[in-house]
């Protein structure tokens, strides 16, 4: 209907504008303003005289464009399809204190003031005057022949200049009226594009505003990961600490009453508790494995990846001839579930007989290549391992690339921006 | 128990372990002659008491890292002789090695602490250790075998299961034993693997385990 233009500018930029719904939604938000200016102006007023007598009452005055820019955010809609989020930060603390500290200090409150108060003495009148003269005047004088008919007197007064006594001059008043309106309604258009423009830039967030909700977002979403390594170690410890020691000792403590008991049932019964003993602690181990490999903290990536390329069920040729610096604690890890993921697959999935692991830092970023000789194909989409793990990178700032043409080879690259000073 | 009485210097910092450990070594007749949970104790009592062999945790604190490892490989550079049997809870080569680049690589055992509870497996490893062998945990050595690698590939399965007990710090008559066969066969079998891996044969134990440590260490 209206051509997919966003804002009335494009749709008269597009031609056709006077066949969709445009002018009409011009024409409301215009209208819209002129209805909302009064109440705002007289609360505006109200809010000053009563800040005059009772003066604290005054810093609420502050906040007055909190409202204002909610109601024509809101409205703002009704001639811009880009929505208009909110300019303000969620403060950090809950509490009215906290809001109210966040909102004085934010640049966006005072452009929501600056836009009341504009609005209040100055915008609503324009808005009234433009539907007035570009709407009102031509369907004004379309009605003539109807205002005509029901005059009592027999005649009518168009815009208090002209006398109508007669139908054919109602019909000529009309016909002007028929021509007016589809031109004057370009320049409705135009100003209520005008006023869309001048409200989002007062009241949608700038760019700086969007950016700093950005780097908030990716803070947010790297302390949620550094959370989550920080407690995988803590399972890690307290397993190792709790139940493998204990376990430890149980199997000490069977492996002595196996020395002291006589052969027999007993004997046996002790040797297959022994046993079972020996197995469990085998999968604890193999889990605290999982959960964070010491070997990772001890030795760094260097010794963690040889260790995986060891533990691979595939043959791996590693290169890490150079060895990687130490790098931040995440980056590390990431990596390391990288590279555990990717030779996972080659041994599930790839039907590769042998693979090959390159690690080295570039001094700005981690590059390490997984690649292996089997039959390709391999989908990121389809492997909840890989896009987990692509995440995981991402949060890092990092990429995750895999190339994976059918018959082969694959090859996952991982890339890791983290800056070494030498 | 075959041997002397040994005095052992133990560190674990897990107190239960510990008082187990202390209990199982003194039981069949050694002398604990300090038992400690972290490793600037380790390395005081090492000090003051001149053992015939210290026994370590890995991971101790404060930093609960590898610094009992730490501490051993300090302990073995300050005094290549003395030795170590390191304790841990993982199969990791880099572990391993490190120890065994340690001193001359005599002395010195890293073994699993699941390996505590076969009790007498654990004592032999304490004795062979004390006496100057070599004790590799079998499983870290079933990890190496699996590599892979060229020369390993050489090897029959046969000749890998003996060289995996080689790494153990068994006699040939254990391996004889374990595997059911004649003496004469493991000394053929080891012949074969020091052929294979291109160390000149000979009888000193000390000689076969570097057929091990060589692929600790690569």
């Amino acid at each position: 209907m209206d051509d997919h233009a966003s804002t009335p500018w494009q749709a008269l930029a597009r031609g056709r504008y006077l066949r969709s719904a445009w002018p009409w939604r011009a024409a409301g938000y215009l209208a819209g303003g002129a209805l909302t200016g009064p109440p705002l102006l007289l609360g505006l007023v109200l809010l000053a005289a009563v800040g005059v007598i009772a003066f604290p009452l005054l810093a609420l005055l502050g906040l007055a464009g909190l409202p204002t820019g909610a109601v024509e955010r809101r409205r703002l809609r009704i001639v811009d399809a880009d929505p208009a989020p909110t300019p303000h930060r969620t403060p950090a603390e809950p509490g009215p204190l906290a809001w109210a500290r966040l909102r004085y200090r934010e640049q966006a409150t005072w452009r929501e003031l600056a836009y009341a108060v504009l609005h209040g003495f100055v915008l609503w009148w324009v808005d009234l005057a433009a539907v007035a003269a570009l709407l009102g005047l031509p369907l004004l004088l379309l009605t003539t022949p109807l205002q005509l008919a029901l005059a009592a007197d027999g005649e009518v007064k168009v815009l208090k200049l002209w006398l109508v006594t007669s139908q054919p001059g109602a019909l000529a008043f009309a016909a002007a009226g028929a021509v007016l309106l589809p031109v004057l309604l370009h320049p409705l258009g135009a100003l209520a594009g005008a006023r869309a423009a001048l409200t989002r830039a007062l009241l949608a967030p700038r760019e700086r505003e969007l950016r700093a909700r950005l780097a908030e977002v990716t803070r947010s979403r790297a302390r949620l990961v550094a959370a989550f390594e920080s407690e995988r170690r803590r399972i890690e410890r307290d397993l190792h600490d709790g139940a493998q020691q204990r376990l430890v000792a149980l199997t000490m403590a069977l492996g002595l009453a196996r020395l002291d008991a006589p052969p027999g049932p007993l004997a046996d019964r002790l040797a297959t508790a022994h046993a079972e003993a020996g197995r469990v602690l085998a999968e604890l181990r193999e889990l605290i494995h999982g959960i964070h490999p010491q070997v990772l903290t001890d030795y760094g990536l260097t010794g963690a990846l040889a260790d995986i390329a060891e533990r691979s069920a595939v043959p791996v040729a590693t290169d890490l001839s150079a060895a990687l610096p130490r790098l931040p604690e995440s980056v590390e890890a990431a990596a390391y579930f990288g590279v555990c993921e990717a030779l996972a697959n080659v041994g599930r999935h790839s039907g590769a007989g042998r693979a090959a692991l390159t690690a080295r830092h570039t001094g700005e970023a981690l590059l390490i290549d997984v690649s292996d000789d089997g039959r390709g194909g391999a989908d990121p989409a389809t492997g909840s391992g890989l896009t987990g793990l692509a995440d995981r990178v991402a949060v890092l700032d990092g990429t995750l690339t895999i190339t994976s043409p059918p018959g082969g080879p694959t090859v996952l690259s991982l890339e890791i921006p983290c800056p070494v000073s030498p | 128990m075959p041997g002397e009485p040994l005095k052992i210097v133990l560190a674990e910092d897990g107190v239960l372990l510990r008082e187990g450990l202390v209990g199982l070594l003194t039981r069949f007749g050694h002398e604990v002659a300090a038992a400690v949970g972290d490793a600037d104790a380790l390395r005081t009592a090492v000090a003051a008491h001149d053992p015939d062999i210290v026994v370590t945790d890995v991971r101790m604190p404060p930093g609960f890292g590898d610094e009992g490892l730490r501490a051993a490989v300090e302990l073995r550079t300050a005094r290549p002789a003395l030795p170590v049997l390191v304790l841990s809870q993982y199969v990791q080569r880099s572990y391993a090695a490190d120890l065994l680049d340690s001193g001359d690589g005599s002395g010195v055992g890293y073994l699993l602490k699941d390996r505590v509870g076969h009790v007498e497996q654990f004592l032999d490893a304490v004795v062979t250790v004390a006496g100057g062998g070599t004790v590799v945990d079998p499983e870290v050595v079933r990890q190496l075998l699996r590599r892979r690698r060229d020369p390993l590939a050489a090897l029959t399965p046969r000749e890998r299961e003996v060289l995996g007990l080689v790494a153990e710090g068994r006699s040939n008559g254990s391996i004889a034993r374990e595997l059911v066969v004649s003496e004469a066969a493991v000394g053929k079998h080891i012949g074969n693997i020091l052929g294979k891996l291109d160390l000149p044969p000979a009888e000193d134990t000390h000689r076969r385990v570097l057929a091990v440590l060589a692929y600790l260490r690569g």
